[in-house]
């Protein structure tokens, strides 16, 4: 047996710290054996135990109108009326996917999923936020398209569209690439589930796939570490994906909500049946004893702790009532489902594991999910952070702003993402009103007038300079993104990526991109139903910029009254929403054209982008606009070059501003959006705007875009040129 | 939804066939339903009888994990012996995406599929030509119209060999081909390499058909169009006109009776 080990070593080898080991020991009263050691490693690793994260994650806000479930659950779950609600959660899998882009891609979609399907929820959509190093690198390519296919194979098989989210590449990514992934499902309200196991003398199911040597590890010594030379000799650790046994489990699991036949149900996922089986016991106060040699095993001689650690996919852990067993188990066999019962719920507050008749371990419950150490960190702000932004003749201007545009088209991170969305099915279940490429998806509800609205953002450059106005800009675009679909924005889930949290300089950032979240989170009234935390996402000691990655999702009121980004018909005005002022740091012309990535960007004013985003939900709703369009990546040239491709339209556009013409251009900040409405409705629109800042700046026109500022023409270029360089940009990366 | 009224028309009854991994079964039941005059239930894959129907729709999705060559083990599920049969009686079945895929392992439709030529996943809106009209699922389109459907699939590279293919074209049982917007079957336009840009094609009796596209996908505006309902339309008006002529000889017989089944909605899952 392993615990014949020298434990001094083992736990060491398992990643814990000598303090962690003796907080172990004063738990338990005594030394653990090597399977409780194994399984505290996990609970208590970075992933799992959130001990770096804690103590300021508090800051955010949870509750609201509305919010039925927030974190603590698989999932947070948010009223939409009419008896139904959402389910989202957002995960990285960001360590698996370096390591192997294909399986760690899948198994994160896989993950997710049973999050929303544990909370009793159809799953209806997913949304992937990716972040990689330059394509101009050989094993980027191979990430991007190992990822993508892996998200293809597992999504596109359960039935599940994958319907938004965004791609970034920075050299901050290389060696640690960021693989996020979200899943929403839907949810009558009387159906929910919860993962608390109640009841004593009620039995512990585990249903789905066979239980393996796949995924030992993988939320300590692989989530909880950064990369080193070692990073490949961690394939192990990374599991392997079956969508059709979870595809086979989801449906599984809804007819036995329908059926009433679940006390509480909880997929496995990192630190397998250790996690779930201890959380289960720690939410309903009780305790569970398991015999792990009913277990059905994929190999021979597996030791009990790597039976508690396993991360084998497609697994599940249900509380059921004794006399429900064989209807249980019979659906479960309809389904082709290995299920079996392998223990039940007790009064002890213990989590007990028996091996036939034989006790491997006895641990208590609350130490192992609530009692990780927390740790502070002194906070240091990096360096490279200063108060003053550029001045606004730090750069020399480029001599043709025409090329410049372009070339911003072309650039990956704004070109036409088809490439990758086509590989996604982002139409099965029918409920697609708006298509991936517009500023958020929105879902029709079937039977219902309504629509769900969601988006994806993370600005990790932004970050980087500013990792408090980083964060609040990300929360504020997300919401300006479903403001210009016409959704009112609910809630949010957030995928918070970060390097090694143990380095003040880390820590600082990672503390103020929470707080600024939490501000701009306070001011949308959009709580923090739950999410995810991803330390350790370095490479040989370079951290990736810290990338606070916001899902949100709003409602539409009508889903035949949303907005979308193209021009639609000749002679609308264009008008321009806001006054803020555009700015070269940090953005995208800044780091593209200039290959510079310095100052200080731009902070959001949220009572401003507020005022702004009701208006243009309301003008919407009203049938007043015909087009929104937020300016994001490339500035307002390329917001409206996009607009331009989208609605196959050109524009006129005349711009008075004392800014630069490259700056006010190609500059970005928060708070501007691009409307176009019909010549006839400006004076409906000025009476709904008020004295909120707007102004025409042109009209659509022709089939070329033309911007004038300064007085001189700065831009003109034909609608069908932009679209061309826009459009063909990333397959030519990837294959050219 | 089922908007059959009081009157004494009866709906045409379409059955979906469910295996473990359809994951379009629920959208063809919501598209069919879709429709006045029409109404749908859900058969398993273990169930051994198909009775009371009009047409089966064997959807899209992974059958079995399609983890092998798609539909290759489907083919050999308990359901696919009674489809065999409801076909071989002269009722209508279709095939969607992966259950084109199974009627081709089945033997059912000539030809085969292979990967995609770019060993991708497509999922895109595309243009199609129809090209006979004169199929119990095709009526309700022009011959050469063009309409736009999605199609979403790996394995979608239609072949047959020269042989086959000489005589499906011959007894016109091509019944889409992909096309650019004019109707042109040009290169650009096949989104996966299918010999002859075949999305469709049905059997010699007419009465069996299977295509790659989704059309249930597109019977709804609000989700990107409607090119998919004349699919549904064409079998709706053709069964209802059979029946009609059916009931009016029967009744002048005097001997009207309930030769419909009873049709239960229960969803098999």
């Amino acid at each position: 047996m392993s615990g014949d080990l020298d434990q001094k070593t083992a736990y060491e080898l398992l990643g814990l710290k000598q303090k962690e080991y003796d907080g172990i020991c004063e738990a338990m009263g005594r030394e653990p054996n090597y399977t409780e050691l194994a399984v505290f490693s996990l609970m208590w690793s970075e992933h799992c135990g959130y001990k770096h994260s804690r103590p300021l994650l508090k800051n955010l806000p949870t509750e609201g109108e509305g919010i039925l479930q927030g974190p603590g659950e698989n999932a947070g779950i948010i009223d939409i009326g009419g008896g139904q609600a959402i389910a989202m959660k957002i995960e990285s899998h960001n360590h698996p996917s370096a390591i192997e882009p294909f399986q760690g891609a899948a198994t994160g979609i896989g993950g997710i999923v049973r999050d929303i399907f544990a909370m009793g929820a159809r799953p209806i959509a997913n949304l992937d936020p990716l972040h990689f190093g330059s394509l101009e690198k050989a094993r980027q390519k191979f990430l991007l398209e190992g990822v993508v296919e892996g998200i293809a194979s597992y999504g596109n098989c359960m039935g599940i569209p994958t319907i938004a989210g965004e791609i970034h590449f920075e050299d901050a990514y290389e060696g640690n690439c960021l693989i996020n992934v979200m899943c929403v499902g839907i949810v009558d309200q009387d159906k929910i589930l919860r993962a608390r196991a109640e009841g004593p003398g009620n039995l512990v199911v585990l249903m789905g796939s066979t239980t393996g040597r796949d995924g030992i590890g993988g939320a300590s010594i692989l989530a909880s570490a950064e990369f080193d030379e070692t990073a490949q000799e961690k394939r192990p650790t990374v599991q392997v994906g079956d969508p059709f046994t979870e595809k086979k489990l989801l449906e599984a699991c809804l007819e036995l909500r329908d059926k009433g036949l679940l006390v509480a149900l909880q997929d496995l996922g990192a630190a397998g049946l250790s996690s779930s089986s201890s959380e289960m016991a720690s939410k309903g106060e009780v305790g569970i004893d398991m015999d792990i040699s009913k277990v059905p095993l994929r190999e021979q001689g597996m030791e009990p702790f790597e039976i508690m650690i396993s991360e084998s996919q497609e697994r599940m852990l249900a509380v059921i009532k004794p006399e429900l067993e064989a209807e249980v188990l019979a659906i479960c066999d309809k389904w082709d489902l290995d299920a079996n019962v392998i223990g039940k719920v007790t009064d002890t507050r213990r989590l007990r594991v028996f091996l036939g008749e034989k006790m491997v371990a006895d641990m208590p419950v609350d130490a192992l999910v609530d009692e990780a150490p927390t740790y502070v960190v002194p906070a240091v702000r990096p360096a490279h952070e200063v108060d003053e932004p550029l001045a606004e003749d730090h750069y020399q201007p480029p001599s043709d702003l025409n090329e410049t545009l372009t070339t911003l088209l072309r650039s990956p991170n704004i070109c036409d993402k088809s490439w990758v969305y086509r590989q996604y099915d982002h139409m099965v279940q029918t409920n697609n009103a708006l298509w991936p490429g517009a500023e958020a998806a929105v879902l029709r509800i079937k039977g219902r007038k309504t629509g769900v609205a969601l988006t994806t953002d993370g600005n990790g450059r932004r970050c980087y300079l500013d990792p408090r106005r980083g964060a609040r800009a990300a929360v504020a675009e997300a919401a300006r993104n479903l403001s210009c679909a016409g959704a009112k924005p609910l809630a949010i889930t957030n995928c918070l990526n970060f390097g090694n949290p143990e380095k003040g300089e880390i820590y600082y950032q990672f503390q103020e991109a929470v707080e600024g979240m939490a501000e701009a989170c306070k001011a949308f009234q959009t709580p923090v139903t739950g999410g995810n935390v991803s330390f350790y996402n370095e490479s040989f000691g370079q951290a990736i910029y810290p990338n606070p990655v916001v899902g949100m999702m709003g409602l539409a009121e009508d889903v035949t009254m949303i907005g979308t980004p193209g021009f639609k018909d000749e002679g609308d005005a264009v008008l321009l929403l806001g006054n803020a002022r555009p700015a070269v740091d940090g953005s995208e012309y800044q780091s593209h054209i200039l290959g510079d990535v310095a100052g200080r960007i731009p902070d959001v004013d949220l009572e401003m982008e507020k005022k702004l985003q009701l208006l243009v939900r309301e003008a919407i709703l009203e049938g007043l606009v015909k087009s929104a369009h937020d300016v994001s990546d490339g500035g307002l040239a390329c917001c409206l070059a996009e607009s331009a491709i989208d609605g196959g339209k050109g524009a006129v556009i005349e711009l008075t501003s004392d800014q630069r013409p490259d700056l006010l251009l190609f500059g970005e900040a928060p708070g501007l959006i691009v409307v176009t409405v019909e010549e006839k409705y400006l004076e409906h629109f000025a009476q709904l705007a008020l004295d909120l800042p707007t102004q025409v700046i042109g009209r659509v026109e022709g089939e070329r875009l033309l911007i004038r500022a300064s007085g001189a023409d700065q831009i003109d270029l034909p609608v069908a040129q932009a679209a061309k360089a826009w459009g063909a940009a990333l397959e030519t990366l990837i294959t050219g | 939804m089922a908007a059959f009224s009081q009157t004494e028309v009866k709906p045409v009854r379409f059955g979906v066939v469910v295996f473990p991994g359809s994951n379009c079964d629920a959208d063809s039941y919501d598209a069919v339903r879709s429709f006045t005059g029409a109404d749908a239930r859900y058969f398993w894959h273990k169930d051994t009888g198909l009775t009371g129907l009009d047409c089966v729709i064997l959807p899209g999705g992974f059958s079995y994990g399609d983890y092998l060559r798609c539909g290759a083990i489907a083919r050999f599920s308990p359901i696919m012996a009674a489809v065999k049969n409801f076909a071989d009686e002269g009722g209508l079945v279709i095939g969607i995406c992966n259950g084109f895929q199974i009627l081709l392992e089945a033997g059912m439709l000539p030809g085969a599929m292979h990967q995609n030529e770019g060993l991708k996943f497509v999922c895109k809106l595309v243009n199609l030509r129809v090209e006979n009209n004169e199929t119990p699922f095709t009526t309700g389109y022009e011959r050469g119209q063009v309409i736009k459907i999605p199609i979403a699939h790996r394995e979608g590279n239609y072949f047959i060999d020269e042989a086959g293919l000489a005589e499906i074209e011959a007894n016109g049982q091509v019944i889409v081909r992909y096309c650019d917007e004019s109707g042109e079957t040009t290169a650009e336009a096949n989104p996966n390499g299918s010999l002859g840009n075949i999305a469709g094609v049905c059997n010699k009796e007419r009465n069996v058909f299977g295509l790659m596209p989704h059309p249930e996908r597109v019977c709804d505006e609000i989700v990107g169009g409607t090119g998919g309902r004349g699919v549904f339309e064409s079998i709706i008006s053709g069964v209802a006109a059979e029946a009609a002529g059916a009931s009016i000889a029967a009744e002048a017989a005097g001997e009207m009776k309930d030769i419909l089944g009873n049709i239960g909605n229960e969803r098999p899952r």
